[in-house]
């Protein structure tokens, strides 16, 4: 399967993601530095609130601490440099090294991520298969409306009515990953469990919006795949309904599916960020949010570039996938 | 369909609607199209009662955004009813009674069958400036015996309709004006894509692939968190919609560079240069309406995707701020979900904005059935 061509091309695309990724550190940097400020300027004004003497001298020594007065792409290539070395520096809010809070949560956005995909493959592609193939029926008229409904809700939204609901109908706070008697405690199978209950509506709440647009999506290319010739022809010398439609039609349907990946992905991770402030998930999201609002540019840099980097890896990954499976692909891949 | 099809001398009386069929104009016949797809006229109706609440909200709801009313914080929708004592009666609502719950201590409302307030037309009430301009103090409806508040109130008294009305301006309006950004913004640079090719072209590509590798909400908040505090409501709307259109650009370039590279080789427009058409005759009179229809679907398919991003960056507090109402600034107030539980009409925002994307879904849906000559 693999042949040079092919590693030609895995390794080009590689390439070119390194040259993103450098392009995504500066905007990560150029967004972090927009703020009018930095953030010992709110630590000064807080000290100043609550009436501590500040020193300028001791402003000063910080400044030069924390590289503030330099030049601005002394301070980009410092910082760039640090990441590179993985020293992610310190946050300033959370009071933790950048690195110890990313370790701890982008496990659970990787996993949320992941199995939120799964979810909307789970869903959709079984229901735009039935939809395909019972056109105009009561089902797929239902389907339909859900998934307008569903494009037409924001996720955070939805996020907040399974919140509402859940908490009126049981009397459940569905907030969060873990129960309180398990945040902050060491992994156990009580934890896993815990975790494993707390995971479904995330993972509803973010699938949703994809999984009515893939419905959609698989719909319309299998109806398209159903109208073709090769379907008549093979209908005709008598084949078994339900081998020539998985044999053929939805083979070929599946394929695009493969390259949405590259945009559900990064829908998801974007989506997330939202949905876990809503939801009190101990995720990525709420970090960007809160190290934003503060000004806690280590920690925003980092995040931003982490969340970067998972869309464009998820992106590389779909592409690949999608070379593997379709054999045109690959052939238009390798040619240029 | 060649001429002759189009204007038989003899064709007898039946076949004249067939005849309009073949001489109706591109335009003409997407209308026709257009008009027999049910979803897509209901939501260019709904969405055309949205915009016109969006355009005169000081006139159209009963109060103003700003009006607090404190004794009737977090009081219930009222019900508009018909019948008083068995008999049926002009619209009313009744006004509220008020207790104190003696367990929870909180605020219970009831219907007082004492306190009719009928609604009335056109009633003087609150003052307001139309647009900011034109000072006036007549509205729609309401009544003269007390506040009328068919969504409820807020945690201030605010009457919900009302500050639902004027969010619908600044929701509605964020939308269109972000997409006529993102139009001019796509247009010029996929245009410049797509007819000049090579170098330019590849340059452009690479920009518009790195802007849709970034993650497009941190992207947003990072930017929507760079507003300078000190900018006024204007500004900051403005700033907002430059934000939502940043990103929201790439799509609109693809499509339009895609669509030119496709025409650029079509056989009309060859014949076209042949025959010697000069080149700005081949944009205006043959590429542009023949991607026009393609760009307007595209284009109403964009609204409801920056309509919620707007909502989404004001939900978090990044994104329009108070004084100034969005529907996404309205749900902030819906954060906290005890409050929700107990006061659900707080929530009423989102019913709108869900009914605007949905309307929007449906139009696009439609003038894109509409605009598809194939089908």
């Amino acid at each position: 399967m693999l042949t040079s061509h092919m590693l030609a091309y895995i390794l080009r695309r590689i390439g070119v993601m390194v040259v993103v990724l450098a392009a995504v550190s500066v905007c990560a940097f150029v967004i972090i530095q927009l703020p009018p400020g930095d953030y010992l300027d709110d630590y000064i004004a807080g000290l100043q609130a609550r009436g501590t003497e500040v020193d300028q001298a001791e402003i000063e020594a910080l400044r030069h601490q924390y590289g503030l007065d330099r030049p601005i792409y002394l301070q980009y290539l410092r910082w760039i440099g640090k990441i590179v070395r993985g020293d992610m520096g310190y946050s300033f809010v959370y009071a933790r090294p950048v690195e110890a809070l990313l370790k701890e949560r982008l496990p659970l956005t990787v996993t949320i991520s992941v199995l939120t995909l799964l979810f909307v493959y789970a869903v959709a592609v079984p229901i735009g298969i039935y939809s395909a193939t019972h056109q105009y029926s009561f089902a797929d008229y239902g389907f339909t409306v859900f998934g307008f409904v569903g494009l037409a809700t924001p996720n955070f939204l939805l996020a907040l009515v399974m919140m509402m609901l859940f908490f009126y109908l049981f009397g459940l706070n569905i907030g969060g990953l873990f129960s309180m008697e398990y945040v902050g405690a060491p992994w156990s199978f009580g934890k896993l469990l815990d975790l494993l209950a707390h995971l479904p509506v995330p993972i509803v709440v973010l699938g949703t919006a994809g999984t009515a647009g893939l419905i959609r999506v698989l719909r319309g290319s299998l109806l398209d795949e159903l109208s073709k010739q090769y379907v008549i022809t093979a209908r005709a010398k008598g084949l078994d309904e339900q081998r020539l439609l998985f044999k053929y039609p939805v083979r070929v349907a599946v394929n695009p599916m493969l390259s949405t990946v590259g945009w559900l992905l990064p829908e998801i991770v974007s989506g997330e960020t939202i949905v876990a402030i809503v939801l009190g998930l101990p995720t990525i999201g709420p970090l960007v949010f809160n190290s934003l609002l503060s000004q806690d540019m280590l920690l925003a840099g980092s995040t931003i570039m982490l969340l970067s980097f998972l869309t464009v890896v998820g992106t590389l990954i779909s592409d690949l996938l999608l070379v593997m499976v379709d054999p045109r692909i690959r052939f238009e891949a390798v040619q240029s | 369909m060649s001429q002759h099809e189009a204007h038989p001398a003899t064709e007898p009386a039946p076949n004249e609607r067939a005849e309009q069929y073949f001489v109706a104009t591109q335009w003409q016949l997407m209308w026709r199209k257009f008009i027999r797809h049910r979803l897509a006229v209901i939501g260019a109706v709904v969405l055309a009662v949205f915009y016109v609440w969006g355009l005169f909200p000081e006139f159209l709801s009963p109060s103003v955004p700003s009006e607090r009313v404190r004794e009737l914080a977090f009081s219930p929708p009222q019900r508009v009813r018909f019948v008083h004592d068995g008999r049926i009666r002009g619209p009313f609502v009744y006004g509220y009674r008020q207790s104190i719950d003696p367990l929870t201590l909180q605020k219970l409302y009831t219907a007082d069958t004492t306190d009719l307030r009928p609604i009335r037309l056109f009633v003087r009430a609150a003052e307001y400036k139309l647009w900011g301009l034109i000072p006036g103090d007549i509205h729609l409806f309401g009544s003269d015996r007390g506040p009328v508040m068919l969504l409820g109130a807020d945690s201030f008294g605010r009457d919900l309709f009302t500050r639902n009305l004027y969010a619908a301006r600044v929701s509605l309006s964020v939308g269109l004006v972000g997409v006529v950004l993102s139009f001019v913004l796509g247009l010029v640079l996929g245009g410049i894509s797509g007819y000049y090719g090579g170098m330019v072209d590849n340059v452009i590509q690479r920009i518009i692939e790195f802007l849709i590798s970034l993650p497009t909400i941190p992207v947003w908040m990072g930017l929507a968190a760079a507003l300078p505090p000190e900018w006024g409501s204007i500004q900051i709307y403005f700033g907002v919609t430059i934000i939502l259109s940043i990103v929201g650009w790439t799509g609109l370039a693809r499509v339009v560079r895609g669509k030119l590279l496709e025409l650029r080789e079509a056989d009309f427009v060859m014949a076209a240069r042949i025959a010697g058409a000069r080149q700005r005759r081949i944009i205006a009179g043959h590429l542009m309406p023949s991607f026009m229809s393609y760009l307007i679907v595209h284009l109403t398919l964009a609204i409801p995707r920056m309509i919620l991003g707007e909502t989404a960056l004001s939900f978090l507090g990044l994104g329009i701020r108070p004084p100034a109402v969005s529907w996404g600034t309205l749900l902030q107030d819906a954060q906290n979900i005890q409050t929700v539980v107990l006061y659900p009409w707080l929530m009423s925002p989102a019913l709108f904005v869900v009914a605007a994307v949905l309307m929007f879904n449906f139009l696009g849906d439609g003038l894109r059935d509409a605009a598809d000559p194939y089908k």
